[in-house]
């Protein structure tokens, strides 16, 4: 599913961000990225959701190298991979509900059936009543699971999260881990940044130390 | 095909809630937008209006060449033939004295007042047409006919309808003028609300991105945006100017009633009602999109 093939990212004036990266991830497996805080986690999904462009080598995600990417393609390789960010991202002036809807307004889903697949969506994360809610009533563990719901509603193959359980007392990240065990059980491949690998005790380790990979 | 009408009609509508998010911004902005346009909307009123006055008027210009009363046939028959042979003369028709005197009697109140009058008061007179019917060159021609001999009076008809046609002319390039510089305003106001939703709303935009938004998609609702303030800028300079007919309406026709003219103030046709729409939402339309090319990079 992603393939990284010495991936090499410098960013202005000079910083390695990530030297030498070769790895794979198979179909519907579970890898965990570790490392200290700046040993290039982020970047590293940042290369697979092609929102940066390796500086050299290759990085393929679903057998398509990211490098030849046309402007106009980018979009379509975003619809099928599902993103939660560290910071979230979610728009504070729309409800729970609008949240989750924006990728599937996007792709162009049938409204009647995008309204179901929302629903469905929140349902799973455990937000089904709170559909209305702004993201600023939600508290930190709720807004992480609006995101989740937001990242898979599109039902993507790959889902990448960048420290899906940071901020989050320990009941609540419990929580969230169960809620990506169960995606993965259902065959979505992932790609999680995390400290917390005790979490996802079944999942393959990659382990970054200032952007190279220790095996 | 489906996806697209979808995706264009959650555009128009995030547009819509966005200008209703902030109802008296929005309102103060097409106001602004529809006095400015309202200003050429109004002067083409009145030119249209003025237009269908002269339509109603004969334009084809004529010259009246009046012969002395004490002048004979003879010199009258002279003068004929120079017309006739004359260049830049079309046709050159002769109204004998005696066809006058007996067209005046025909009016009953005229009749009692010419037959106490001694003989026949009315000269021989000639109607000439010409081929070069620009105002200057006429007046060239009838003052070459004033020189002539036996010749006591001469006459430029319709001089008022061309004078009335050039001022429109005039009127029609004032208009213009105004248009294209409260048009380039409007496209400015839109480029700067749009510039400001796009700072309001660069977190979407960035969103939209990470998610798979083509960029159609992400420009789209900011379009929207632009194309409503101008149409709906269109619609208030539609309502200032139709309400200005109406209210200038009646004065207006008192005015024309003391120059024996019958004027009914119209206000826009639909054309230019419709023009007036189209021109209004395509400005916004450009300034939004100068605006996204400009700006959207940055967010």
């Amino acid at each position: 599913m992603i393939r990284f093939d010495r991936v090499a990212k410098r960013y202005p004036p000079g910083v390695d961000a990530l030297s030498e990266v070769s790895f794979e991830v198979a179909e519907r497996e579970m890898v965990l990225v570790g490392g200290h805080s700046g040993a290039g986690k982020s970047t590293l999904l940042k290369l697979v959701a092609a929102i940066e462009q390796a500086t050299s080598g290759a990085v393929l995600v679903g057998g398509q190298n990211l490098s030849g990417l046309s402007r106009a393609a980018l979009p379509f390789l975003r619809r099928r991979i599902g993103m939660v960010f560290q910071d979230q991202k979610l728009l504070f002036d729309r409800n729970a509900f609008q949240n989750v809807m924006l990728p599937l307004s996007i792709a162009g889903f049938p409204p009647r059936e995008a309204a179901q697949r929302v629903r469905a969506a929140l349902d799973k994360v455990g937000l089904g009543k709170r559909e209305k809610a702004l993201p600023v009533m939600l508290s930190g563990g709720e807004q992480q699971r609006l995101a989740i719901a937001r990242a898979v509603v599109g039902r993507p193959g790959l889902l990448l999260a960048d420290e899906p359980t940071a901020h989050l007392d320990a009941e609540t990240a419990n929580d969230v881990a169960r809620i990506f065990h169960d995606f993965h059980q259902v065959g979505v491949t992932m790609l999680i940044a995390t400290y917390a690998h005790e979490l996802f005790p079944a999942a393959r380790r990659l382990h970054l130390d200032h952007g190279r990979l220790r095996t | 095909m489906k996806v697209w009408l979808l995706h264009h009609r959650d555009a128009a509508v995030l547009a819509w809630r966005r200008l209703l998010a902030v109802p008296l911004n929005s309102l103060l902005f097409v106001l602004a937008i529809g006095v400015a346009l309202a200003l050429p909307a109004g002067g083409q009123m009145l030119l249209a209006n003025a237009r269908q006055l002269t339509d109603r008027v004969s334009a084809a210009p004529q010259i009246s060449v009046f012969m002395s009363v004490n002048a004979d046939r003879a010199t009258a028959t002279e003068v004929g033939s120079r017309l006739g042979g004359a260049a830049g003369v079309k046709q050159a028709r002769f109204v004998p004295r005696e066809e006058t005197l007996a067209r005046m009697k025909a009016n009953p109140g005229l009749r009692e007042a010419i037959e106490v009058l001694p003989g026949n008061p009315f000269p021989d007179a000639f109607v000439v047409s010409v081929t070069d019917e620009r105002p200057e060159s006429m007046e060239r021609l009838a003052a070459e006919y004033r020189r002539w001999d036996g010749v006591a009076h001469v006459q430029l008809d319709s001089a008022w309808v061309r004078r009335l046609e050039a001022l429109i002319g005039l009127g029609r390039n004032a208009v213009l003028l105004l248009g294209a510089l409260l048009g380039a305003g409007l496209i400015a106001i839109c480029f700067s609300i749009v510039r400001m939703q796009l700072l309001v709303h660069r977190a979407e935009i960035e969103v939209s991105d990470l998610l798979g938004a083509t960029e159609s998609f992400v420009r789209r609702p900011f379009i929207y945006h632009g194309v409503l303030l101008g149409l709906g800028g269109g619609v208030v300079a539609w309502i200032v100017t139709t309400a200005a007919t109406l209210w200038l309406r009646a004065p207006i026709a008192d005015l024309a009633k003391l120059y024996e003219l019958t004027l009914s103030l119209q206000p826009l046709s639909a054309m230019d009602s419709a023009l007036l729409l189209a021109v209004a939402g395509g400005l916004g339309w450009l300034g939004a999109n100068i605006s996204l090319g400009r700006h959207l990079d940055s967010c």
